[in-house]
């Protein structure tokens, strides 16, 4: 087992035909992912080659399900588009969805993630979020499937190359599932989500969290944890030092204010027994002595 | 800033009064000639809190008007310079409420957040009289109908005289919301005035910059003089930049990377007073262009006297950005002059350590963990430049 994506999900790729698309396509097939499709409007009946495998291009998400029975969606097409491309998606009863373009206007997202929400079908992971990986299994996104073996932690991050960081520092550990859940305003899947994910997958032993400034999620991850968590979970938190007021490259990495503090964050975790670690190499030492302790 | 948030109200049909924006104090007191003489000169500056910094002052006549802005521009307003100020009448106020839209990111939908009680900051009224302040959710796939901005005023307790009112401003500043793809629409205060009216008296607004490419107008609202010139330089090369007050420059790629590493400078700095001096962000990619340009940038700042490049090879290998690395300091020759402390982890480590090894650069030190890193780099920082040590 792992969290969302399994050795069973058959994924298709919006978006497959362009730069960034065809690239990480590539690096999925690479790490055992089973792509059953890409989806380009207007291109449908195609293929691509890749490395000597080929791969069909359906004009819409709707064919690729009916003809290839694809149950997961990863979207790299531009923010101009990103929004109807979702929404295909949830129309077609994808149920993971996971969308890695940057720069989506919020005001989009805000309403996909409604759209989705009404229709509660499909699991929306992102935007702008590196998608998720469960190591030897399979690989939604641009998470490089060669820092880490599978394993019983599992991470739920923020941020796309501290979560890389992270799982290299663990990587003689390793992974059931990490997942990039994106640093924007309005997210599909939060701390929250993949907490309880975690907490339910019999295959995962113990979580790490790293959050970031700006918003509220890691507090509220902190009141979930309390109340839901009995697995062990240790943090981290980015951005003590980042001044009031100035977005630190994720459009929701802001303080504003009192609010959105790395410190407010590691207080309310800490608060409910989470140990944060001041750095990530010591937030490794402290998973590891979590482990061996409880052992 | 105030008047542009006003421009784009006004462009809605919001009720306002626009005012004179000039930049010299014998404009301001033309302005407030042309206005009748009793006016208000506020500070525009991107920050809230002017009137306690003394950046809003009535005048009763235009010559007071002209000593209000003499005093009022070039002032400092939390690290902001003030370079234009807004003239307006007075107006003649009766009541003052507060009204802001806004996304609610745990909710993941929008909300409404209004109060009769306005004219001071609605936290503290949110804080010491929570029932003052109405809260309603809005479903972003419905917005603002008839029927929600009824739900609105009634639940705001706008006086019933001013209902009606109040419904058709509450549509126009969801136009404004939406339309205009803001992510905050904030009216403080919106006045009852003595004609029985409503006015939304003074306003401010956060844009979505991800919805720049729907809004091609709003780069015009885009304040490139009073933004820092190695931030101005970096947007200029597509580099994402903030300048701090700090010694130690940083370089990473990943924005919570970037944001982890200057915890971590700073954690180590302190030991030897000194601080990071900025974030910089190159991006999951970090090619030698990118890295170049970078370097670049962070040793344009004078403070600066070491540099930490942290990159962890994820989707670019570290044998990529070492070679981008010794590339960028080809690039840039003699106008690399700190040191460079860098800390490479990841794909291919051992070939990106030994690139960095076989170039051996003068300036470049190698160490293989992010806090060591950081170590070495503040220490760099605190100690005389290598210039001053040899003579």
């Amino acid at each position: 087992m792992a969290i969302f994506l399994t050795d069973q999900s058959r994924v298709i790729v919006q978006g497959m035909t362009g730069s960034e698309g065809s690239k990480h396509t590539q690096r999925m097939l690479d790490s055992g992912t089973t792509i059953v499709g890409g989806v380009t409007p207007g291109k449908g009946g195609q293929s691509v080659d890749f490395d000597g495998e080929s791969v069909p291009v359906f004009g819409s998400v709707a064919e690729a399900v009916e003809t290839a029975g694809a149950d997961v969606s990863v979207v790299f097409v531009p923010p101009k588009f990103t929004k109807s491309a979702v929404i295909e998606s949830v129309d077609a009863g994808i149920p993971l969805i996971v969308v890695i373009t940057e720069g989506v206007p919020v005001k989009d997202t805000a309403e996909f993630f409604a759209y989705a929400k009404n229709i509660a079908t499909s699991r929306i992971v992102g935007p702008n979020c590196p998608g998720l990986i469960s190591p030897g299994k399979s690989n939604a996104g641009i998470i490089p499937a060669n820092i880490t073996e599978p394993g019983r932690l599992g991470l739920v991050s923020k941020s796309g190359t501290l979560t890389y960081q992270m799982m290299y520092e663990l990587r003689d550990l390793g992974f059931s599932s990490a997942i990039g859940i994106g640093g924007d305003p309005i997210i599909g899947t939060t701390h929250v989500d993949a907490l309880q994910a975690f907490e339910d997958d019999p295959d995962t032993d113990a979580v790490v969290m790293i959050g970031e400034i700006g918003g509220d999620a890691e507090e509220r991850a902190a009141a979930y944890i309390q109340e839901h968590i009995t697995k062990p979970v240790v943090a981290y938190v980015a951005g003590f030092t980042a001044p009031e007021g100035k977005t630190m490259g994720h459009a929701g990495a802001i303080v504003s204010g009192s609010a959105g503090t790395a410190q407010g964050k590691k207080e309310a975790l800490e608060a409910v027994g989470v140990k944060v670690g001041k750095t990530p190499s010591e937030t490794a030492h402290v998973l590891r002595d979590l482990l061996s302790s409880s052992r | 800033m105030e008047y542009q948030a006003k421009q784009l109200f006004a462009k809605h049909d919001v009720p306002v009064t626009l005012g004179a924006v000039v930049e010299t104090a014998e404009d301001a007191c033309a302005a407030a000639e042309k206005l009748g003489g009793r006016v208000v000169v506020k500070a525009q500056v991107l920050t809230g809190g002017r009137g306690k910094a003394g950046g809003v002052k009535l005048a009763q006549d235009p010559q007071e008007a002209l000593a209000h802005a003499e005093q009022i521009l070039g002032m400092d307003i939390k690290g902001h310079t003030v370079r234009r100020v807004l003239v307006t009448p007075i107006a003649d106020i009766a009541e003052e409420y507060y009204f802001s839209f806004l996304v609610d990111r745990a909710a993941r939908q929008y909300l409404c957040i209004a109060s009769t009680a306005g004219g001071i900051e609605i936290e503290v009224v949110a804080h010491t009289t929570p029932e003052a302040v109405a809260k309603v959710a809005i479903d972003p796939l419905v917005g603002v109908d008839e029927a929600k901005a009824r739900e609105i005023v009634e639940t705001t307790g706008f006086p019933t005289q001013v209902t009606e009112e109040a419904v058709d401003i509450v549509r126009k500043l969801w136009q404004v919301f939406v339309e205009e793809d803001a992510t905050l629409v904030e009216v403080n205060p919106l006045g009852l005035l003595g004609d029985g009216h409503l006015e939304a008296l003074d306003g401010k607004m956060t844009l979505d910059g991800n919805a720049d490419f729907r809004h091609p107008e709003h780069a015009a609202f885009e304040d490139k003089a009073a933004a820092d010139p190695l931030e101005a330089a970096a947007k200029a090369r597509g580099l994402n930049y903030v300048k701090l007050d700090g010694e130690v420059g940083v370089i990473g790629n990943g924005a919570g990377l970037v944001m982890s590493t200057l915890d971590v400078v700073a954690y180590a700095g302190a030991a030897y007073g000194v601080k990071p001096a900025n974030f910089l962000d190159i991006g999951g990619g970090a090619s030698a262009e990118v890295m170049a340009d970078g370097l670049d940038i962070v040793l344009g700042d004078d403070q600066v006297k070491s540099v930490f490049v942290n990159v962890f090879g994820g989707i670019t290998a570290c044998d990529a950005v070492a070679n981008g690395i010794v590339s960028a300091l080809q690039i840039l020759g003699d106008a690399a002059t700190k040191p460079l402390v860098v800390r490479l982890d990841g794909n291919n480590v051992e070939e990106g350590r030994r690139i960095l090894a076989e170039a051996d650069h003068p300036l470049v030190t190698c160490v293989d963990t992010m806090d060591g890193a950081a170590d070495r780099a503040a220490q760099l920082a605190a100690a005389p430049a290598p210039q001053e040590q040899r003579a």
